[in-house]
């Protein structure tokens, strides 16, 4: 789904409301959220003559996809046992040193020429001192002084007036990418008053992405997060499934008058989905216009994104202003790394890092892949959108044309409206599709040799589509029937020639 | 933890005794008491005059690092430590880079993405003094210092 932009909600607000100079600013005395046409979010106040520029800026962290953590061999994996993957070092035991993973430094290196970063050949290593239960060490170690990659930008695409048919694309500056460990995690038992600690999370390697608050609202957040996802995925540096924590975004929020200086700002944290990004940052706008408007004030604090109320609130373990103490990380040298030029002629290979070897290897980004489509296929910019947001679609799409004489343009209908709603309706992947690339193909020869009408081969589709809970329930039934002691492959098998026949 | 024994150290105002030469190698040095700082100070050929630390600043450090400095010798120590560490201010850094660290010559080790530690969740707990079902038991959130009254007077007394 690509992300509506902010000019087609003040276009059509402005219709709606049919301003006439000097008169009162909003029907039915409501307070109006437009954006202007450069997409900048606007409201007008009580007035009607000050309306408010909204600022958003993100931090992002995506947990790298590696084998083991940033400084120490122990496994990295989702769900386990807690602290079975825990070294000494990640428990910060006495006498344990840091050793970089290798891995690690690769896939930030990547992340960096893929998002335009000038990635720097010396970096450093610093600690940065909080005091907190999952933080065992009572330091991260993280990159504040130079970090590995600086200056880069991204770019992402929303489609105005709420129709697919026109994009605009959108920059955001990324301000520095930098290399630094996750910290365990903590349930809290408030039943008890104590709070349960893991440590299989901390000391994975996370890349910590900063931008710039180049950014007016919920939509383009989402939009900008959307397509960063994608293009850690397709790297592979990140799997960016933000529902396991592989990919956390904090929020800075602030609202300013034009011409002023940019307001106080409030972190937002605790966002779990792209859609809760659009709506907790929209949401905070709103409080602070509102809160503002009435003559309040906004202070510098960190609010956690409430996803059932929809709402922002402070949040509970409030310290204050932190003095994180940085110092350079004593057990680490800098980190160098090298391109072709700087090379150095006899030095173990599996010791250095160069710049110029990844950049050569870097696969199609998702925006180079789009154009690809378009050019080839001649399908509309859109759809290359709506392909590529789906996991194995554009594969799937490319595996059709290949096997059928329906020209790409007319296939790609097919693949969007028909396919992906069935799967989207019984919520499967294009890799669950019970409809194969090859029955498609087959189905749309039939199509365009006339044999069979349209509505004939949306019916077959959704035969097929549907078939699989059909069977899914049969098989089931078989198993009660004969109290669990069926094979249930040999059952699927008979069925399926029952039901193909 | 070495904030907390330094704290106690400074309390008492003595040096404490040195340790025995057999120390097994590889211990962080975190595990045993610091020795102190020199008794006497050297004069360096322009004495910074002694900065008086502000109750606001002690107040802040010992937030910080969890230290306690507890009675007027302790906050006279670290005085003389602040004093030792400010005759770095009489060199002359005009046009030099800052050191990064002295490991700076050193070749930064890169080890392969390989798992190779892990799984000694039996190990780890036994040193924890209470455990849930696997997991480390911790208060329920940070805990604030406690101002204690007569410390506070005597931080106020100290100005």
């Amino acid at each position: 789904m690509v992300a509506r932009g902010c000019g087609g909600v003040w276009r059509r607000l402005r219709q709606r409301c049919a301003v006439r100079p000097g008169s009162g600013p909003f029907p039915r005395g409501e307070r109006a959220v437009a954006c202007n046409a450069r997409g900048g979010m606007m409201s007008a106040g009580k007035s009607g003559l000050t309306p408010w520029i909204p600022v958003v800026g993100l931090e992002i962290h995506a947990q790298i996809s590696s084998n083991s953590k940033l400084f120490s061999g122990s496994q990295v994996q989702f769900a386990a046992p807690p602290n079975s993957l825990v070294s000494f070092f990640d428990a910060s035991l006495p006498g344990t040193l840091p050793v970089l993973n290798r891995r690690c430094v690769e896939a930030a290196v990547m992340t960096g020429l893929a998002l335009n970063c000038h990635i720097n050949k010396k970096s450093l290593f610093d600690r940065k001192h909080y005091f907190y239960a999952d933080l065992p060490a009572g330091y991260q170690i993280t990159q504040q002084r130079v970090p590995i990659a600086v200056n880069g930008s991204l770019s992402y695409s929303l489609c105005i007036d709420n129709k697919m048919s026109q994009m605009v694309t959108k920059t955001v500056r990324i301000k520095q990418i930098q290399l630094e460990q996750d910290s365990g995690k903590s349930l809290h038992d408030d039943a008890r008053s104590q709070t349960l600690v893991d440590l299989n999370r901390a000391g994975v390697g996370l890349m910590e992405l900063v931008m710039e608050p180049d950014m007016c609202c919920g939509e383009e957040a989402a939009a900008a997060v959307r397509e960063l996802q994608l293009i850690l995925q397709t790297l592979g540096s990140s799997q960016a499934v933000m529902a396991e924590g592989q990919l956390r975004v904090d929020a800075n929020v602030s609202v300013h008058h034009p011409g002023e200086p940019y307001g106080v700002r409030t972190e937002v944290k605790n966002i779990n989905s792209i859609r809760f990004l659009a709506k907790a940052v929209d949401y905070e706008i709103q409080r602070q216009i509102e809160e503002l408007g009435n003559g309040g004030t906004i202070s510098n604090e960190t609010r956690a994104f409430d996803s059932k109320l929809g709402c922002t609130v402070p949040m509970r373990d409030k310290e204050g202003k932190q003095d994180y103490r940085f110092m350079p990380e004593p057990n680490l040298p800098p980190l160098i790394l090298y391109d072709a030029k700087s090379l150095p002629a006899n030095m173990n290979h599996q010791q250095v890092i160069n710049i110029d070897w990844i950049r050569e290897r870097l696969p199609d980004l998702p925006s180079v892949k789009r154009e690809k489509l378009v050019e080839q296929y001649g399908i509309l910019p859109e759809h290359s959108f709506t392909l590529l947001n789906e996991d194995g679609l554009p594969e799937f799409f490319e595996n059709v044309v290949k096997q059928t004489q329906m020209k790409p343009k007319k296939v790609i209908g097919w693949i969007l409206n028909d396919l992906l709603s069935y799967l989207k309706q019984h919520s499967l992947t294009v890799k669950e599709s019970p409809v194969s690339s090859f029955l498609l193909a087959d189905l749309l020869n039939l199509l365009e040799k006339k044999e069979i009408s349209s509505t004939a081969a949306k019916q077959v589709m959704a035969i097929k589509a549907g078939n699989q809970k059909v069977l899914n329930k049969l098989i089931g039934l078989v198993q009660k029937k004969t109290q669990g002691r069926s094979n249930p492959v040999l059952v699927k098998q008979l069925l399926e020639k029952k039901l193909s026949e | 933890m070495r904030v907390l024994s330094l704290g106690r150290w400074l309390r008492a105002g003595r040096v404490p005794p040195r340790e025995p030469a057999s120390r097994p190698s590889g211990h962080r040095h975190s595990g045993h008491r610091p020795q102190g700082p020199p008794q006497e100070l050297p004069q360096g050929p322009s004495q910074v005059p002694p900065q008086k630390v502000s109750v606001e600043v002690l107040e802040h450090l010992e937030h910080l690092a969890l230290v306690d400095f507890r009675d007027s010798e302790g906050v006279e120590r670290l005085q003389k430590a602040i004093q030792f560490a400010d005759q770095l201010h009489e060199v002359n850094t005009d046009g030099v880079e800052p050191m990064d660290s002295v490991l700076e010559d050193r070749c930064l080790y890169l080890r392969e993405d390989d798992v190779t530690e892990g799984n000694c969740t039996k190990e780890l707990l036994e040193n924890a003094r209470e455990t849930v079902e696997e997991y480390f038991v911790a208060p329920p959130g940070n805990i604030p210092l406690v101002k204690l009254e007569g410390q506070k007077t005597f931080l106020q007394g100290s100005k």
